[in-house]
Parts: C-alpha cells; structure tokens; sequence
C-alpha cells in the first residue's frame, strides 16, 4: 500500500473518534489521498480550491476555534508556495495546523521538476515551533499522523506517492523525536529518512552479503532530532553516512552534520539529491539516475567507506584487495583504525 | 455598555485615538501612520459599538473576532484596544521597544486581545475566513470581521480567500476595507507631479471587485462614524454570502500635513509635527471651553 493510501484512511478513522479533525484540500485530493475522507465525513472535508496561501490561512483561522486542520496538498506547494502563510500565520503563533506535504521527495508522478521538493525538510526545520516528519512505510504513516493529530503544535509530515515496501511490523511502536535502529553494524551508521529508509535498509542487508556491516538509523523526526541516538551512533562507528530523497543541502544530512560538529565530530558523508533539480521519468530509472535505489546506495556507500581506507597512511593496498574481494570478511580493526576513528586520534 | 455611547462620545473617542496614535509613534520614533490614522472611525466604531466583546474576558469564546489584516496599522489597534480597556492606556508608551507586548505587527501570544497574529499582507485576512467556516461548521454565531487596507488587496492572496468564502457563503465574515488610496511608495501618476492618490481606477475599483467575486458590497465614506456604525451592523444582517464594506477614507486622516502624503506612510513626527498634530486632533469642546 501507499503510504499515501494509508494516510487517508489513518484521517478517516482518526475523525471517527476526534471531531475536532479537519482535511482542507488544495484541490488535489484524488492525488493525495485525502480524498476519502470526503466520502466520510462530508462536512468536515474543506475544499480551498487552488491557493495554498488561503488555504494555509485558513487552516490557521480554524485552529483557533479548536479545530485540528489538516492541511493537504503536495510538498512543493505546502512548503515553497505557502512558506509565507506557514511562517507568519503557523510558526510563529505556533498554531495548531498540521502541514501534509503529499508527493514527497522524487517519486511524483512524472511530474518532473516543478513538483519534485527536495527542500522541504531543509526549510520546515528551520522554522522554529515546527515540528518535522518524515515516515518510512504505511504503518509508521498511520502512526506518525496519529501522533502529530494529538500534539498541540504546528507540524509538517511528508507522505510520500508510490507503494514501496515496508519495513515495520504490526508490533512497531513510533515514538515521536525518536530515531529507530534498524539494524546494529560496526562498520558505519547509514542515516535515513523517509521512504528513503526503506531502501537504505535493503541497501544495508546488501553490504552485508558483501562482508560490510553497517549500521542503519532511520530518522521519521527529523525536528526536534534525537540527537542522543546520533551521537550515540557516531559514538559507536565513527563514520556517519546519511541517505535522503532530499537535497544534500540542509535537510537530514544538514541536520546530522550540525549535530555531530557540535557534540561529537566525526567523519559524516552526505548522500541524496546533489543539488540539483530533478525531472520527470519512470520511478525505477530516476532512482537509479539520482542513486537512490537500493543497489546505488550500496555502491555509493562501499565506495565513501572504500575511500576512507584508501587514506590509511599503511597497508593500503593490502586492505583494498581485502576490500574488493566479495564475500570476504574484513578485518574491521583495521579498518576503524583507519577510516573511522582517524577524527579523534589528533 | 458602549452600545449606549453618543456619536459625540464616539468622535471624541476617534479624536483621542488619534492623539494617541501620533504621540506613540513620535515616542517610538518609529512605526506607521498614515494608514493607522485613516482606519480610526472603523476601529473606534467596532470595539465601541459593534463587536460583542469582553475586554475583561479577552478570549471569550463567543465574542465576535477581529483581524487587522492591514497588521503594519497595529498602533491604531492598540489604541483603540486601550481605550476599551483591554491594558493601560500608559502602556502605548511601550509601542515597538523591546519586549514590549505592542510588537510593530500584532502578535496574538504577546498581547491578549488579539484574535490573529498579522503583518504579511494578504495572510490575516485568509484567517478570517478559515474562523467564519469554523464558526459555521460548528454552529457559533459569532461574526468575523477583518480589516484589509485597498494596497493590500494587490495581493493574490485575498482573492484565493474572497473565492473561498463566497464558495462557502460565509455570510458571517465582514471584510473593512480601508480604502485610503495610497500605498506605501504607490505608482507615480504620469498626470501629475508626483504620487497622490488616484480615484478606483479599473484595475483597482474595490467595490466592483469585491462585488465581482459576489459579495454583498457596502461603500461608505470611512470618517463619518454615523455611516460606518451603520454599515457595520447592516452587515451583521446580510444574508447568503460574505460582505465587504469599502470605506473611502484618507490617509493620514485628521492631521493636515499628513492627509494624502504618501510620505506619512511611515514617516516620525518631530517635536513641532507632533505639537501641530495633537493641536488639530485637540477636542473641539475642551478648545472652547479653555477660551
């Protein structure tokens, strides 16, 4: 399922038991997935036509009464068309609205350019009062819109369009400000968000097979961060790697870098969209073309932790062949005595 | 109570508001005044005679709402607001100093009274419109009224909410417009030597595009109180769609260096300024009441 999908009927059952829940749509409802909730419950689904600065607005308007509007429409036009709406009427009064910035990341549709946001977690965390979430899978979504439906603050939640895999359990509990380890490994800690999460996560599982063992964090609040976990992370590997269908400028990889530079530095790499702008195409190829597939991530990974060996000042060589030859287990005190821990040791 | 107030009690009540307005910003040595001074009668007129209020009971639940969506006017509110009692009146000495609670733009978590947080232009008066669909999903009487000055109606923004509202038939929303005619910087008029205010002019008639986009449209001229009462509460009764008051008014209004002069816009007064100002803003009863 979509988590797109999941989102509207997560708002559908939600309304059941909360009548202070309201969807405002930017007329893109048949897209979002919030447009079940107007089967549902007819009254309290607002149609705002196309003006997302109204329709930001509005939604401030309402929580004023009392209300929990839900504002939805895509990324692009929650973030960058309505940023002026979000800042002056949301942020800084910090109002109750929840922002749902549908069509996330890479994946639109075909869109291309002018729907693909790469920015929004760059600009949503920097506004202050806002909180910042970005879920993995259809059953962290269902979760992350109940939670941001009971918090009494302005938040912004991507979802992303496409049906992707899924990495939760039924029994996964999301915790809101909490990192999720995915998987444990020495070799580095893989930091994620997102839909994106999935895919490193796979990624993960397919270093693994080729003897790197890395560790996966996934971020689904992304504001406030759980800087605990990072550090904790950057603690244990001392190579931090983060991977987002965002731009490699200010969004988690940002924010990941900001944290470590203050409370713990260590080498971190930043993977995602090399800011640039995107385009229209099929799914599989643009994830492949912006090396965000699984099997690009990997490489791209192996590669940032090939690199960090190859600037061990002794047994260079040695160890790259080790490195490259498939299946075989390295030697990984070498390899922290070298790429790793190199940070600390001055 | 202030239902009972006299038009005379009202107009003196709009001349110490405007009293109040020049001396702030002169003690500020900041701030807006042009467009403050040319919304005085409609402030005066809602927080004295139309809006169902509780000064002592700022966020009553049933009270009507107001916006100042034309937030750079805040001194005028303020005033107003400290006239009816909601803070000391000495505390419009402590307009835009720091830490002040009478923040440049109206903010709703500094200052209790205040029913939005205004200042981007365009943006308060979407508010409104999202309180008038609330307040009639849930069945409260309240009435919503926002006021929007005529620059900034050259915002999309208002016209996204103006479609809405009417889609919605928000006959429980009043949209003051503050139609003083000039902006900040304005256009220049090729006609003439300068930039003065220029009569609607097809791009930018008010009452025709309010009432193009179906609203109940009402023109008054802004400065006579008896008018703007009127219009205020005929619009409380209108039915099956929004309404939007134009009022023709002058910016800078009460202050005759300052009518129609784009300067004033925002513009301190110096010691002499304000001694003339508060000279023509003097109540005419005490004037002659001193001789």
């Amino acid at each position: 399922m979509a988590q797109r999908q999941a989102f509207g009927e997560t708002m559908v059952s939600l309304a059941q038991d909360d009548a202070r829940i309201l969807v405002l749509d930017g007329d893109v409802g048949s897209s979002t997935g919030a447009g079940v909730f107007e089967e549902a419950h007819p009254k309290r689904y607002l149609q705002t036509g196309i003006g997302e600065q109204n329709m930001v607005a509005m939604a401030a308007g309402l929580s004023t009464l009392d209300f929990v509007p839900f504002v939805t429409t895509f990324s692009c036009f929650a973030v960058a068309r309505a940023l002026d709406s979000v800042r002056v009427l949301v942020a800084q009064p910090s109002l109750n609205v929840k922002l749902i910035g549908g069509y996330a990341g890479l994946l639109t549709g075909m869109t291309g350019k002018t729907h693909q946001m790469f920015d929004d977690v760059a600009i949503m965390r920097s506004l202050p009062n806002m909180t910042v979430l970005a879920p993995a899978d259809e059953v962290e979504v269902r979760q992350v819109i109940r939670a941001v439906a009971a918090l009494d603050g302005p938040a912004y939640v991507q979802i992303t369009r496409e049906p992707e895999g899924i990495i939760f359990g039924d029994d996964y509990r999301f915790e809101l400000g909490k990192a999720v380890t995915l998987r444990e490994g020495s070799d580095a800690t893989l930091v994620s968000t997102g839909a994106q999460s999935v895919r490193v996560y796979e990624a993960a599982e397919m270093l693994a097979r080729r003897g790197i063992d890395v560790g996966v964090l996934h971020v689904p609040t992304i504001k406030p961060l759980d800087e605990g976990a990072l550090v904790r992370a950057a603690t244990m590997t001392g190579f931090m790697i983060t991977i987002e269908e965002q731009s490699v400028i200010g969004g988690l990889g940002g924010a990941v870098a900001e944290v470590l530079a203050d409370r713990f530095p260590v080498t971190v790499k930043r993977l995602g969209i090399k800011d640039c702008f995107g385009e229209s195409g099929p799914n599989d190829l643009l994830l492949e073309k912006y090396r965000l597939s699984a099997m690009r991530v990997a490489e791209d990974v192996e590669t940032l932790l090939g690199d960090a060996l190859k600037r061990r000042p002794m047994g260079r060589d040695a160890l790259q062949d080790q490195w490259n030859a498939p299946g075989v287990r390295r030697d990984r005190s070498l390899e922290r005595a070298g790429g790793l821990m190199e940070k600390h040791d001055g | 109570m202030s239902a009972e107030l006299s038009l005379e009690e009202l107009e003196a009540l709009a001349r110490q508001t405007r009293r109040e307005i020049v001396t702030a910003i002169a003690h500020a040595k900041g701030g807006h005044v042009g467009g403050p001074l040319s919304a005085v009668e409609m402030l005066t007129a809602l927080y004295f005679s139309v809006l169902r209020i509780r000064p002592d009971e700022p966020d009553w639940p049933e009270r009507d709402r107001f916006i100042l969506s034309k937030g750079h006017c805040s001194i005028a509110l303020y005033a107003v607001l400290a006239l009816r009692g909601y803070f000391p009146v000495a505390e419009l000495s402590s307009f835009d100093a720091i830490d002040s609670r009478l923040q440049g733009h109206p903010d709703m978590k500094a200052l209790p009274g205040l029913d939005m947080s205004t200042g981007s232009l365009g943006l308060g008066f979407g508010a409104g419109v999202g309180i008038a669909l609330g307040a009639k999903l849930s069945g409260q009487q309240f009435s919503t009224f926002v006021m929007v000055g005529d620059g900034e109606c050259n915002e999309g923004a208002i016209w996204e909410g103006a479609h809405v509202a009417q889609r919605y038939a928000l006959e429980n929303l009043v949209a003051v417009i503050d139609q003083n005619q000039l902006q900040q910087f304005c256009w220049r008029d090729p006609a003439s030597v300068g930039r003065v205010p220029l009569p609607p002019y097809k791009g930018n008639d008010l009452a025709r595009r309010w009432a193009a986009f179906g609203w109940h449209v009402i023109e008054i001229d802004g400065h006579d109180m008896a008018a703007v009462i009127e219009a205020l509460e005929t619009s409380r009764q209108l039915e099956g769609a929004p309404v939007a008051v134009v009022a023709h008014t002058v910016k800078g209004k009460g202050v005759s260096f300052m009518e129609n002069d784009y300067s004033w816009h925002s513009r301190v007064p110096t010691t002499e300024e304000l001694r003339q100002a508060l000279e023509e803003l003097a109540d005419p009863v005490a004037l002659s009441e001193a001789h």
